[in-house]
């Protein structure tokens, strides 16, 4: 099972031993880089046509079934009439910085994809500080969406970059929040360093994933719901709005640049959804004791797949936010949320000396009631109605 | 307490997702060209000219009085009558139409046609699937294309060609009772004359 696991690196091991010694290390970055798009692209393509059955379904309608058995060939139809289409750029737009704007989300975008760690050996870039460059990349789509707004010269499309920008630069903040108490208790901002944190089982069954502990909880909520709104995805799609403000940033956008865009967003999407994994769930290691002779890569994709549906299944059940709720939810009820889960994990990490009979029971009910506390009284403050609307010029 | 009503709306959801795929009821979805629901009695789009018996030229209703042609509000009705007659259900001669056209890419489906008839002979059919790849002269149905059988007709509208058949039948019926009463009442203008010829032989 040694080499299943392995089968990838051994395989990518072997190709480049054909080359002459002075090109293997351009042709094993090469080969990985080729690996990458062409998993993702599939991935992508697998996950439009399952997004669109699953909605389709949570909506009790069948979705597409027509292209190929199931209509499972509807990403290559989608594909075709994408190329096919005509590229329109207003006549008035910034050509140079319209046309770069597609690119400047999905370069970034695929950089961060590099550092993942995919399987056990198998992360295509090992930096020692993996979790900043992942979000120092990540940090950078926010450009491409202003730039694909103001580029534009169109007045949706400038809105839907100016509520980009609001909502990414507001929800980055409990984002990075949320990761530092796992760097807190790994001591490392290494990916690589943080899955193998979570390899092995107390009481022989149940994976030490930070998932499974309460600040790990904690912060996996509150990564996976500003994860939610950095990917621009329902229900913080308000930057493009279909029904308010057309399509945003995306309205002048057409054919295969709109493509690249709709692209873009689903790898932001993977790679936020691969980093969450990593963090939280474990990365490539195996749920369950006797599950571990399923290849580490599996269990990534697996876990990834697993997110991407729980994406869709938000959105296909919630409504899309008011503007003044979405900050008000980052601002006064994420953030504060996400400083107090820093406090947890420090308690959870300077407890573990503790000597007392007993001593997980007791740090779990502290550190479950230090998170549940605020998470009520927040919430509670963040439902309480403050004042009537008054709508003056309705009537 | 916050988050309890999204979790329940994603129970919801989730339950519709499972639930479409083991109960098959809830797909209100029809997949039209293989499935298609059955149509309502009162539905109609475009109209079609009454014929009876087998001979659709033979057998058709219309007398091209025009008064459609007249009363049609976009105009798509085009008649030119013929020098011919044939006779009608009544066996009455009448006008018949040399060129009946209906224009149905300039129809509205508004029905007046059908109201102003006092012939019975044309109704509103239901039939969809028109699309073609001329617009122009494959959506102007001539008068071979019009016509159709007065069985069809019953079939489309049972309860409006069940009135429209008693509404025949009572003209027949009253046109064979003044057919018969006028063969009555000619007898004695017939039988006059010989009475008379009989007289004037006295």
């Amino acid at each position: 099972m040694q080499g299943l696991d392995q089968i990838f690196v051994q395989g990518k091991q072997w190709l480049i031993a054909f080359l002459p010694e002075s090109v293997q290390p351009i042709a094993s970055i090469l080969l990985v880089i080729a690996s990458i798009f062409g998993v993702f692209a599939t991935l992508f393509a697998v996950t439009t046509i399952l997004e669109r059955k699953i909605l389709g379904r949570i909506q009790n309608r069948l979705g597409p079934n027509r292209v190929g058995p199931f209509g499972f060939l509807q990403p290559a139809a989608d594909g075709i009439k994408m190329l096919t289409k005509e590229d329109i750029v207003p006549r008035d737009a910034d050509k140079v910085v319209h046309f770069l704007a597609p690119l400047a989300l999905l370069v970034p975008v695929a950089l961060a994809l590099a550092v993942l760690p995919y399987g056990r050996n198998m992360v295509p870039v090992e930096f020692d500080a993996g979790l900043l460059f992942f979000f120092a990349v990540g940090a950078s789509t926010e450009l491409s969406v202003f730039m694909a707004g103001w580029s534009s010269r169109n007045k949706y499309s400038l809105i839907g970059a100016m509520r980009g920008i609001a909502q990414m630069i507001s929800y980055e903040v409990p984002l990075v929040l949320s990761t530092i108490s796992v760097v807190m208790i790994v001591g490392s901002l290494s990916l690589v360093k943080i899955v193998e944190a979570q390899s092995g089982f107390v009481f022989g069954f149940v994976p030490v994933w930070h998932v499974f502990t309460p600040w790990g909880l904690a912060g996996f909520a509150l990564f996976m719901i500003a994860a939610t709104a950095e990917s621009n995805r329902a229900p913080f799609d308000l930057p493009e709005a279909e029904s308010e403000i057309i399509a945003g940033y995306l309205t002048e956008y057409s054919g295969f640049k709109y493509a690249l865009f709709f692209m873009g967003e689903y790898w932001g999407m993977f790679a936020i959804s691969g980093l969450a994994v990593t963090l939280f769930l474990g990365g490539w290691n195996a749920p369950l004791p006797f599950l571990q002779f399923i290849p580490s890569y599996i269990w990534f994709f697996t876990k990834l797949l697993t997110l991407i549906f729980a994406f869709i299944w938000m959105r296909g059940t919630l409504p899309r936010l008011r503007l003044d709720q979405l900050m008000g939810f980052a601002w006064k009820f994420l953030l504060p949320l996400a400083l107090v889960n820093i406090v947890v994990a420090a308690i959870w990490h300077f407890s573990k000396a503790w000597q007392l009979p007993g001593a997980l029971g007791l740090r779990w009910i502290l550190c479950a009631l230090l998170i549940a506390i605020p998470f009520v009284g927040l919430g509670r403050g963040l439902s309480k109605v403050k004042a009537k609307r008054v709508y003056q010029y309705a009537e | 307490m916050l988050g309890t009503g999204i979790i329940k709306g994603m129970v919801e959801t989730a339950r519709n997702f499972v639930g479409s795929y083991h109960d098959s009821d809830r797909l209100t979805t029809v997949q039209y060209p293989e499935e298609k629901l059955p149509p309502k009695e009162n539905g109609r789009n475009f109209p079609f000219l009454v014929f009876d018996g087998n001979e659709p030229m033979a057998g058709l209703r219309c007398v091209a009085c025009q008064i459609c042609e007249k009363e049609c509000p976009p105009q798509c009705i085009y008649i030119i009558k013929d020098t011919v007659k044939k006779p009608d259900h009544t066996g009455k001669m009448q006008v018949q139409a040399k060129t009946f056209d209906i224009d149905i890419s300039v129809c509205m489906s508004c029905q007046i046609c059908v109201e102003v008839c006092p012939f019975e002979a044309i109704k509103m059919d239901q039939v969809f699937e028109l699309s073609t790849t001329d617009r122009f002269d494959d959506l102007l149905l001539r008068k071979n294309e019009l016509a159709k059988p007065n069985s069809y007709y019953q079939q489309l509208h049972p309860t409006d060609a069940a009135e429209s058949d008693a509404k025949l039948a009572e003209d027949k019926r009253k046109a064979e009772a003044k057919a018969t009463a006028a063969t009555a009442a000619a007898k004695p203008v017939t039988t006059k004359p010989e009475s008379s010829e009989t007289k004037a032989k006295e």
